[in-house]
């Protein structure tokens, strides 16, 4: 196992969002507390990309935010690069180790018209974690980064005197990349940042981002609802249901062989152009209320194999019967077939039947 | 079946729409033509900007002035509607024409129940007393799918999920069993187990009523398990048309081509997208000749010069001077 870059260890994260301490007293209303991200535990390695699937409301975004320090966490640590971020041992907040750390992450949001200041120049936009970081910069430096940053988004250097509502969507995305990797960060956040594109320019960025991560090195956290794009970009994937990772495995065989009942639902329900013509069952049901989540397994209302014991007891994350982890009781049980396979869909679109179980072994070493 | 069945349901006729601007005019919708036959499922897609919602929105009648329908025609079963009288296109909104817009919360009234909001369309299209109106509502509801419906209906837009909303949006479209449904991006705010959902209901409710829908979206995958034919929108007009299978498979414009190999899939492994570079025109600034030119690997010097219409290439058609017709030309595209 390559070295981890950055782990997060049974993270929590719970927003209070009770009624105001009058209407609390006055009409006892009970206080609500919202579970966003409920023990999360993960590591990313260097050079990796992890992507992070899950309804609206599943926590993925919260993750995001705690990872950068956007949100403080409720419980648990956070550590990236041998520095404790959050939780106990901690670094201290604002302290150099925390400042040299945070320097090695930055951010992509989705929404490239909220996150660029429609008041500046690219230029200074871009310049601005230089300028922060170190304000001590020469003008003729700060020029010349900002140069090459645009220059490797594929923009060019004359581009730094516009504002960005001269510039399309996905021209938007890439400033956002630029001035995401101004500082040299080795790691990425990336929260949804092709959900806002037209596929064309979704291509366009997705193929960019893969191109700077060969070239750099870079390591990303890449969420997205779309599990296709997680497929394409991602080296391993972690499902998230209700703040809770349900399945965390090799890309390959998460979409193979995915093991959570819930992994199954969601990749029978993806539209895919191999499917023209076919029908399938859906799945019925909905996410739940996350304020009041069902006892035991999260996922037991909805899900065909649930028993009394997923009722009561919340799985936790176990090495699955294939590569990867799972947090399911039937499989562990064996009361799923691990193997069953995705047939209806890897068959239509390659011809084969299954997968190819010798290169599901390599993935498995990944 | 009588000879009726084999008549297109909606015809729509070299159809432009315009907007006025200060500098001359924007021309959003530039010369399209296509019909719609009883219980098709026809697919537009393109990107932000082809005119595929415009299209949708001419054909019931709800442009936003000061964009105007400016040239062509759109027919109901052979009766002109493109240049009917605000009351009378009212009548056939609704009653010959339903319509499914992407965000539920904005299609349904938040300050009346969803019963009344039912009720109400049913009863200003089809002549029935209040009670049977009411009884008809609570059956469209159980037929969308609503748990315990006849209480339900007593409740506001914002007491269901959205996916649930959705649904009785699509309960609120059939409601005078319309001939015809416009869905613009039904399911693009849902969930994607949500979103499956919805697919099925409106693929199996417009089987069972033999309503033909016209399903504007930019999701390739959606229109995959849904259309019988698509349409591939580019900046304003269409550049392909045919049987689903064959577009997605065999697609033969360059930019059907471009866009079917840039959607990231769950079942192939590729390691790049394909990419087609560059964006499409703005509206007031399309090229000459055909619109795609400039970023197109075949364009020819004819493509920036004349502009291609619509022809036969294989099963589906394409406007294009030099479309791919042969599966090797597909691979090197």
């Amino acid at each position: 196992m390559p070295e981890a870059l950055l782990t997060l260890t049974d993270v929590a994260r719970t927003f209070d969002v009770s009624p105001a301490w009058l209407d609390r007293v006055l009409e006892r209303k009970p206080r609500a507390l919202l579970k966003a991200v409920d023990g999360v535990t993960l590591s990313i390695a260097k050079g990796e990309t992890l992507g992070l699937v899950g309804e609206s409301g599943c926590g993925k975004s919260t993750v995001a935010r705690l990872i950068v320090g956007l949100y403080a966490p409720t419980r648990g640590t956070i550590a990236f690069d041998g520095t404790v971020l959050a939780g106990a041992g901690a670094a201290a907040a604002g302290g150099p180790a925390q400042r040299v750390a945070r320097r090695g992450m930055q951010m992509i949001f989705q929404d490239p018209y909220a996150s660029l200041n429609p008041r500046w120049r690219v230029a200074d936009i871009v310049a601005e974690p230089i300028r922060a970081q170190n304000p001590e910069t020469p003008r003729a430096e700060q020029t010349e980064r900002v140069a090459a940053l645009l220059a490797q988004v594929g923009l060019a250097a004359v581009d730094g005197v516009k504002y960005p509502h001269q510039f399309s969507g996905g021209q938007r995305q890439r400033i956002s990349i630029a001035r995401a990797l101004s500082t040299q960060p080795r790691f990425l956040v990336c929260d949804e940042p092709t959900s806002a594109l037209d596929v064309s320019v979704q291509a366009q960025v997705l193929n960019l981002m893969r191109d700077l991560q060969r070239r750099m090195g870079l390591t990303y956290l890449f969420i997205s609802h779309n599990l296709a794009v997680v497929h394409h970009i991602a080296d391993r994937v972690g499902v998230m249901y209700l703040g809770r990772i349900v399945e965390l495995a090799p890309t390959r065989r998460l979409f193979t062989l995915p093991q959570h009942p819930y992994t199954r639902m969601l990749l029978a329900a993806v539209p895919d152009l191999a499917m023209t013509g076919a029908s399938r069952t859906a799945v019925a049901g909905e996410v739940p209320n996350p304020l009041d989540p069902p006892s035991g397994c999260a996922f037991h209302p909805r899900c065909p194999f649930a028993n009394e014991r997923c009722r009561r007891e919340r799985p936790e994350l176990r090495p699955a019967p294939v590569a990867g982890e799972v947090a399911c009781h039937a499989v562990e049980e064996g009361r799923i077939d691990a193997v069953e396979l995705h047939a209806a869909k890897a068959g239509a679109a390659t011809g084969d039947v299954g997968p190819n179980r010798g290169q599901e072994t390599r993935a498995d070493r990944l | 079946m009588s000879a009726a069945s084999t008549e297109p349901l909606l015809e729509v006729d070299d159809l432009r729409v315009e907007f006025p601007l200060r500098h001359g005019t924007l021309r959003a919708v530039n010369g399209i033509s296509f019909a719609i036959a009883p219980g098709e499922v026809l697919g537009v897609v393109g990107e932000s900007g082809a005119g595929k919602s415009l299209t949708g929105a001419a054909v019931i009648g709800l442009i936003d002035p000061p964009g105007r329908i400016a040239g062509g025609e759109i027919r109901l079963a052979g009766r002109r509607i493109d240049n009917l009288a605000y009351e009378a296109m009212r009548k056939i909104r609704g009653r010959e024409i339903g319509a499914v817009f992407q965000d539920p919360l904005t299609s349904l009234n938040p300050l009346y129940t969803i019963g009344r909001q039912l009720t109400e369309t049913i009863r200003t299209h089809l002549p029935l007393s209040a009670a049977e109106a009411l009884a008809r509502a609570i059956g469209l509801l159980e037929e969308v799918g609503i748990p315990a419906a006849a209480r339900r209906i007593d409740h506001y837009p914002h007491q269901f999920s959205g996916g649930m909303r959705q649904r009785v949006v699509i309960a609120l479209a059939l409601a005078a069993k319309p001939r015809l449904i416009i869905a613009d991006e039904p399911t693009t705010a849902l969930d994607v187990s949500i979103q499956a959902q919805i697919i099925q209901l409106l693929k199996r409710l417009c089987r069972d009523h033999g309503t033909a829908v016209m399903l504007v979206t930019h999701d390739m995958g959606v229109i995959a398990e849904t259309a019988d034919r698509v349409a591939v929108m580019y900046a304003g007009r269409i550049v392909e048309i045919g049987p689903v299978d064959e577009v997605i498979h065999r697609p033969a414009h360059p930019y059907t081509v471009g866009l079917m190999g840039s959607i990231p899939s769950i079942v192939d492994e590729r390691a790049r997208l394909a990419q087609i570079d560059g964006t499409m025109p703005r509206l007031d600034a399309v090229p000459d000749g055909c619109a795609f030119h400039p970023r197109c690997p075949r364009a020819i010097d004819r493509c920036r010069h004349d502009l291609p219409v619509l022809a036969s290439v294989g099963a589906t058609q394409a406007a294009c001077w030099r479309p791919i017709v042969t599966e090797r030309e597909r691979i090197d595209a």
